[in-house]
């Protein structure tokens, strides 16, 4: 994956973030209890799903064959691999950040991008109890219509990302031997 | 409550594939182990980033100033804004989807509300760096950029359809 040249730098970036954060919660009194209560909640949550996301994403490394990831999601899985990565965005897991590594692995196990695409999608909005929520708020006909939409759209795009951007071609080599 | 029975769910899997993995094969589990520190410790900057970004939007967006701020918009002025708020700010959905109701009914039509929703939900502004560890400059910024995209288009259909 991405090798980190400079893992001091992103320190550097986060403890500016920080700072800024501090300064403009002293200049803005109002806004601290808002902004830290969100933070603090924020923190909650990730404690509470980071560490077990990573241990299954550990597991899913050492024991699944990449045979296994390239028959079911790799190039030629066509339409069954389509539906299997919208199917596995779609359960109910949590927050996109915990999809990040998951589809990180995904892909250095021979996914292919179009997949991948589709995965993150789906993960980020299209969730079974999301929908029942925007049909209680905004009625049967706005839920329906913006979902068959963006699952259109989501497989447009994914396919599109894989063509434009050249991953087609891009031969995958296994980064970590099993 | 859906969280709880996410993490319950994510915490019960990891436990279980723990214990198999164990059970079958002692080494394999510990470079499992350490292929999630490792994971996880390379994650952590941007998480603090996160962490820090998320306290500051919802410190000073506060739901009352986005349902003002994009109250009676309409039009393509009222979708671009709305899909850029919606790109920026990270709002659980069992708050966004009120939120956007209550937007539709102050007066904004419902292509910025189909805005609004989907680049909420499927772009990160704050996640990025998140997105960028773990997949690489190139394929984050296509995803978000085109997602973006996306959503002005569901927007404008959803506007003239509904």
């Amino acid at each position: 994956m991405k090798k980190d040249k400079n893992p001091l730098k992103s320190f550097l970036f986060t403890a500016l973030a920080a700072a800024a954060a501090v300064v403009l919660l002293i200049l803005f009194p109002d806004n601290r209890t808002p902004a830290l209560n969100a933070s603090w909640s924020f923190f909650i949550e990730l404690v509470e799903i980071l560490p077990g996301v990573m241990i299954l994403m550990g597991l899913f490394t050492v024991w699944v064959k990449n045979e296994t990831v390239i028959k079911y999601l790799g190039h030629s899985s066509g339409i069954r691999g389509i539906v299997l990565a919208f199917f596995l965005g779609m359960i109910p897991t949590g927050p996109l950040y915990v999809a990040f590594p998951m589809a990180a692995s995904l892909l250095q196990k021979g996914a292919r991008v179009a997949n991948i695409i589709i995965f993150l999608s789906a993960w980020a909005c299209i969730k079974i109890p999301q929908e029942l929520v925007e049909m209680r708020f905004l009625g049967v006909r706005f839920m329906a219509l913006r979902l068959s939409f963006t699952i259109i759209m989501v497989l447009a795009m994914g396919l599109f990302i894989e063509k434009a951007g050249g991953y087609r071609k891009t031969k995958k080599e296994p980064n970590r031997g099993v | 409550m859906q969280i709880n029975g996410t993490v319950l769910f994510v915490n019960a899997a990891a436990a279980a594939g723990l214990i198999i993995s164990l059970y079958k094969n002692r080494k394999k589990t510990g470079k499992a182990l350490q292929i999630a520190l490792k994971g996880t410790l390379k994650m952590t900057p941007a998480l603090i980033m996160l962490l820090i970004l998320i306290g500051l939007l919802m410190g000073f967006f506060k739901p009352e100033v986005i349902s003002k701020l994009l109250g009676n918009q309409s039009g393509f002025i009222g979708i671009a804004l709305a899909s850029v708020a919606g790109a920026i700010l990270m709002i659980p959905s069992l708050i966004a989807f009120p939120l956007t109701a209550s937007l539709v009914h102050s007066g904004a039509s419902i292509a910025v509300a189909a805005a609004f929703i989907t680049t909420l939900t499927m772009i990160g502004f704050v996640t990025l760096t998140v997105e960028i560890k773990a997949l690489g400059k190139r394929l984050t910024f296509l995803r978000n950029g085109i997602s973006f995209i996306i959503a002005l288009a569901i927007a404008l259909l959803m506007g003239i359809l509904l």
